[in-house]
């Protein structure tokens, strides 16, 4: 056999890389079938650290296409309002890419809200619970509603279809993640050095 | 037995380094060295497709092409198994660790043309070196590349927030940092 090859070179060198690319084809098929990546891992982490509103600000139906657009079609990181500056760092940190402040047409971070409903003017349409992503909103047809606060998102997709305008958007109580040491008083920071004058006038002119 | 191994590996890591002295692998050198953490997984996805390639050349000259007499065939049929390599390679680490796979991007489909790699199997081939010393002298290249990747990415860290001169912030700051590295690697020569 192999005396046969040298002496044909031109069959041998055909057969040979032929033979190279073959067996490197198979052992690359075998891998491919071996280490096979079911859907998109990286969309999966995108999609953890999102907040899942499902509000849609970003433009896509909801938190999960926008990460598959961040991790395939190199989407900005920057449309996620309800995810705030926070939210922006984290998905930077993931993608080790520079944190850019939130998208001009997203502009103006939100202070964390909760929808509110004035029960007294609802009129019971359930327009406001269609439109809810999270199902935070409670009742029936013809019946008050309400919202479960601790389920609100705060993405205020629910004012917009309400007939009467009784939801309204109010600051959220602070939790332990959002609370932050209140800001010192500038009144309290001028110097009062000399006690006699913090004392009362006519204690002075006595 | 193990000094000429050593010798071998020494050798390739610092006195002939293949990027400071020899100046091959240049374009990951300088592309994928503006972070540290991306400079180390292509320092690590380099380092495996180095030695494999090298190992895996080595075996396709010596029971392949050699028994054939197709010598002459050798840059093809390397270029194959690199680009095999390569490919697998990717696979693992797209598998294994989908981050990296995102921060390398194109640079690890790009070490297929990594002139580093087919210049250590054309070398073993030059040098007559066996399949261990193949695999050494790929293993050493490849230890030559990360150190001086990482070593490079650091210093680039650290002079991106140094207050240079206009001109010569990015790019030109870093070709003078790499000729300065070479000039000090230059210094090894005459160790081995």
């Amino acid at each position: 056999m192999l005396e046969f090859l040298t002496q044909y070179p031109l069959l041998a060198a055909l057969l040979a890389m032929v033979g190279l690319g073959a067996g490197f084809g198979a052992v690359l098929g075998f891998a491919a079938v071996r280490f096979k990546t079911e859907g998109n891992p990286i969309a999966d982490q995108i999609n953890e650290l999102l907040p899942q509103t499902q509000c849609g600000q970003c433009g896509y139906p909801g938190c999960r296409p926008y990460a598959e657009a961040i991790a395939g079609a190199g989407e900005a990181i920057n449309k996620c309002p309800p995810g705030g500056e926070a939210g922006i760092k984290a998905l930077a940190a993931l993608l080790d890419m520079e944190v850019i402040p939130l998208d001009a047409e997203h502009d103006g971070e939100k202070v964390k809200a909760v929808a509110f409903i004035r029960e007294a003017e609802c009129i019971g349409c359930t327009k406001c619970i269609q439109a809810c992503p999270v199902d935070a909103i409670l009742g029936a047809a013809k019946q008050m509603h309400t919202v479960i606060a601790s389920e609100c998102t705060g993405c205020d997709l629910c004012v917009e279809p309400c007939p009467v305008d009784c939801i309204e958007m109010i600051a959220a109580p602070p939790s332990v993640q959002t609370w932050h040491w209140p800001l010192p008083d500038p009144t309290s920071r001028e110097p009062q050095i000399i006690a006699s004058d913090a004392l009362p006038a006519q204690d002075r002119a006595a | 037995m193990l000094a000429d191994y050593s010798i071998l590996l020494i050798g390739a890591i610092l006195v002939n380094n293949f990027v400071l002295v020899q100046f091959l692998g240049l374009c990951p050198f300088m592309g994928v060295s503006n972070k540290l953490e991306s400079a180390m997984g292509m320092a690590m996805a380099t380092t495996f497709v180095l030695t494999l390639a090298s190992a895996c050349s080595n075996l396709v000259y010596q029971f392949l092409l050699l028994p054939l007499g197709l010598g002459y065939l050798k840059t093809i049929a390397f270029i194959l198994v690199i680009a095999a390599v390569v490919q697998f390679t990717e696979m693992v680490v797209r598998k294994t660790s989908p981050l990296l796979y995102r921060v390398l991007g194109i640079y690890l489909p790009l070490i297929t043309v990594n002139c580093a790699v087919l210049g250590v199997a054309l070398l073993n081939v030059g040098k007559d070196h066996n399949f261990l010393q193949s695999l050494f002298y790929g293993f050493g290249a490849a230890v030559g590349f990360s150190l001086v990747l990482v070593l490079f990415a650091a210093m680039r860290e650290r002079l991106n927030v140094a207050d240079v001169p206009e001109p010569f912030k990015g790019p030109a700051l870093g070709m003078v940092t790499a000729g300065l590295m070479s000039l000090a690697f230059m210094g090894f020569a005459g160790l081995v």
